[in-house]
């Protein structure tokens, strides 16, 4: 019941782009039309689910106050969480390099068209910020940390197809030439959010 | 040499990665003191606030004696009203050996009943002495904290502060703001038959502007009910331990 | 080879004609997470001017001794480095400030303008140059960060720099806290709205067709 609660939240209540704004930079780029937008958020989607326990894994293990004790007792009182941000980049610059070499593989076309943003996944605020809100939510299991990415990636993709979709509309509108582009994009983003708002009355 | 050759790749990696490890090592070794003071401010100050001296009163107090407030002033004030602190045990009485200032809450009550430890701040202001205790409990989205200060009686309450992880701004994020606390001074958590009641936080109280002191209710706030619910539950669960304590201040007075 | 850059023009270009924010569509996501009160804002602005600052400046000193495989991870360990520094110092000196900030200290260290000047500016040019393109790109992020959060704070908690600005007598009349300021929704709709009074005033940035 918990993981189902953590899994609902974090797509619709603790949305990555309308509760936090991680990951809009890209967001913004990619999303003019719908089949790049999925593209790229199944990407992400993937990498969240594996980076976010795997960290999870190495903040309790390695860097935790404390953490070291499975290796000698004496290590107790270690505290290596200052390295988090460097470890957690590492994780994820690693991660994002195999799904850049399994994309282009096995799905070329969807290679070309989303280009540089690939690798940018890396420093996508989105990613790392999944693993420091894990981090900070202190979490007691790997599967709170599993469902958590997986959660985050979903309501990320979400965001980012409902978006490119509305550009896409939106592209045959008489918009005004100051709020063309970027301005109105903010605008529509920040109309979603507010549609967004009106999750937070879901009790499970 | 090649600047691209495996050789040199690795070299140059690792000299960068030296560099930074040792200096990231250096500054967190010299800064870690001041980090640990300011979190041991944060909770004097918290503590403190309870019983009444919050920020302004201990300012008027050292401006009075032509000091600054920083954490040397604010640790001898601490220091100066906080007579005795005490880690007691499941029945009431004293374990020496722990520091109750050092107890991490969050990490304590994860512990099974006999061997937890429940610190108690006693206080001495003005002749007047007051207790305060640590709470730690679950909000709606995560957990919720904070100090409950008791007058001499050990029954009235004197003061209340709040914290809280993620609960909702507007909503049971509310706890923290001092409409709140306010509701909670004055309120009783004995009956007159000396039963333990604690505080309850109710919905469609019958009593919204809290005249009566000594029904032990306070209104929840509107929309925040998981959250009401969590800082009754928490005051509940935390004072019950302190009860023998209670008792015997209570006896000694009668 | 590295081009002749005005001094001048480092720093007055990101403020307005390249404004990373507005312009380079850079370093959104804090710009919108921390704008609800001015003083985190305005420490997140100069925590970022520093980390662009000096990560321009060392890894334009190191340009031509990195090697191009691993010229990414290089940066990114500056960058990171340089960030938990900033953040270290900010748990021992600023702490009410930094416990605001919480973990988008740590995102300093993806916030696209970082990575961005570094690949576009500091691998090309000389260390001094780079340094004042940091400032320059802080700056001008900055300044976005510091109009934002003026009217989210104002407007949504009556407060400048937690002092109350909005006199009592207003209140007294009926006047309420626009509580929607301070939540996510209306930062993006705010930004936009500084983007169309950026490009009314500057023709010239506007979107063709």
């Amino acid at each position: 019941m918990e993981l189902w609660n953590l899994f609902i939240r974090s797509i619709f209540i603790e949305n990555m782009v309308f509760a936090f704004f991680l990951g809009m930079c890209s967001y913004l780029a990619v999303s003019k039309k719908v089949k790049t937008a999925v593209g790229l958020g199944a990407a992400v989607v993937f990498v969240l689910t594996i980076t976010v326990p795997v960290n999870f894994l190495i903040d309790k293990y390695l860097l935790q106050p404390g953490a070291l004790k499975w290796l000698d007792p004496s290590f107790a009182n270690i505290d290596l969480s200052f390295l988090s941000f460097i470890m957690f980049i590492a994780v994820i610059a690693a991660m994002v390099q195999l799904v850049e070499m399994f994309v282009e593989r096995f799905a070329p076309a969807l290679y070309a068209s989303l280009g540089i943003f690939l690798p940018l996944i890396a420093v996508n605020c989105a990613i790392l910020g999944g693993s420091l809100f894990m981090q900070q939510k202190e979490f007691t299991q790997v599967s709170e940390a599993l469902v958590y990415g997986l959660g985050s990636g979903i309501g990320w993709m979400l965001a980012i197809i409902l978006l490119a979709a509305i550009r896409e509309k939106i592209s045959y509108s008489n918009v005004p030439a100051p709020l063309r582009g970027l301005g109105i994009t903010f605008i529509i983003t920040g109309l979603m959010a507010i549609a967004f708002m009106a999750f937070m009355g879901i009790k499970i | 040499m090649d600047r691209n050759s495996n050789l040199y790749t690795i070299l140059f990696a690792a000299v960068v990665v030296t560099v930074s490890a040792v200096l990231l090592a250096v500054a967190v070794m010299v800064l870690k003191p001041a980090q640990e003071r300011n979190k041991r401010q944060e909770k004097m100050t918290d503590i403190m606030y309870t019983i009444g001296l919050d920020k302004e009163a201990l300012t008027t107090k050292a401006a009075a004696e032509g000091l600054k407030l920083n954490y040397k002033t604010i640790e001898s004030y601490f220091k100066k009203y906080f007579v005795k602190q005490y880690a007691l045990k499941s029945d009431g009485t004293v374990d020496k050996s722990v520091n109750a200032f050092d107890i991490n809450m969050k990490a304590e009550i994860k512990k099974p009943e006999n061997e937890q430890r429940f610190p108690i701040f006693i206080a001495n202001v003005d002749g007047k002495t007051y207790y305060v205790i640590p709470l730690y409990g679950k909000g709606l989205w995560d957990d919720i904290w904070g100090y409950i200060a008791l007058e001499e009686d050990a029954n009235t309450v004197k003061g209340v502060k709040f914290g809280h992880k993620g609960e909702t701004p507007g909503l049971g994020a509310e706890i923290t703001k001092k409409w709140f606390e306010k509701q909670f001074v004055g309120e009783k958590i004995y009956d007159k038959d000396g039963t333990f009641k604690g505080i309850t936080l109710l919905k469609g109280n019958k009593d919204p502007e809290n005249k009566d002191k000594e029904d032990h209710e306070i209104d929840a706030i509107s929309g925040a009910t998981l959250t009401s619910n969590g800082v009754t539950n928490m005051i509940q669960e935390r004072l019950k331990h302190y009860l023998p304590f209670f008792n015997k201040v209570r006896q000694q007075k009668n | 080879m590295a081009k002749k850059h005005k001094w001048v023009d480092l720093i007055k270009d990101p403020l307005n004609e390249n404004n990373p924010i507005t312009v380079q569509v850079l370093g959104i996501c804090s710009a919108l997470a921390i704008t609800v009160k001015l003083m985190p804002a305005i420490v997140m602005a100069l925590s970022v001017m520093v980390v662009v600052a000096f990560s321009n400046l060392i890894v334009s000193l190191i340009r031509n001794f990195i090697p191009n495989r691993i010229r990414i991870i290089v940066q990114l360990l500056v960058v990171a480095t340089l960030v938990i520094l900033v953040d270290q110092i900010l748990k021992a000196y600023a702490y009410d400030v930094s416990k605001q900030l919480s973990v988008f200290v740590g995102l300093i260290i993806t916030n696209c303008i970082v990575m961005g000047r570094l690949e576009a500016f500091a691998l090309a040019n000389k260390p001094l140059d780079s340094f004042l393109d940091g400032i320059g790109n802080g700056a001008g992020y900055g300044l976005i960060l510091i109009i934002v959060a003026f009217f989210r704070e104002l407007l949504g908690s009556g407060t400048l720099f937690d002092k109350q600005v909005i006199p009592q007598s207003f209140y007294d009349m009926g006047y309420v806290n626009n509580a929607m300021m301070l939540l996510p929704a209306m930062a993006l709709i705010t930004v936009g709205i500084v983007i169309w009074v950026q490009r009314s005033l500057y023709p010239q940035l506007t979107e063709k067709e």
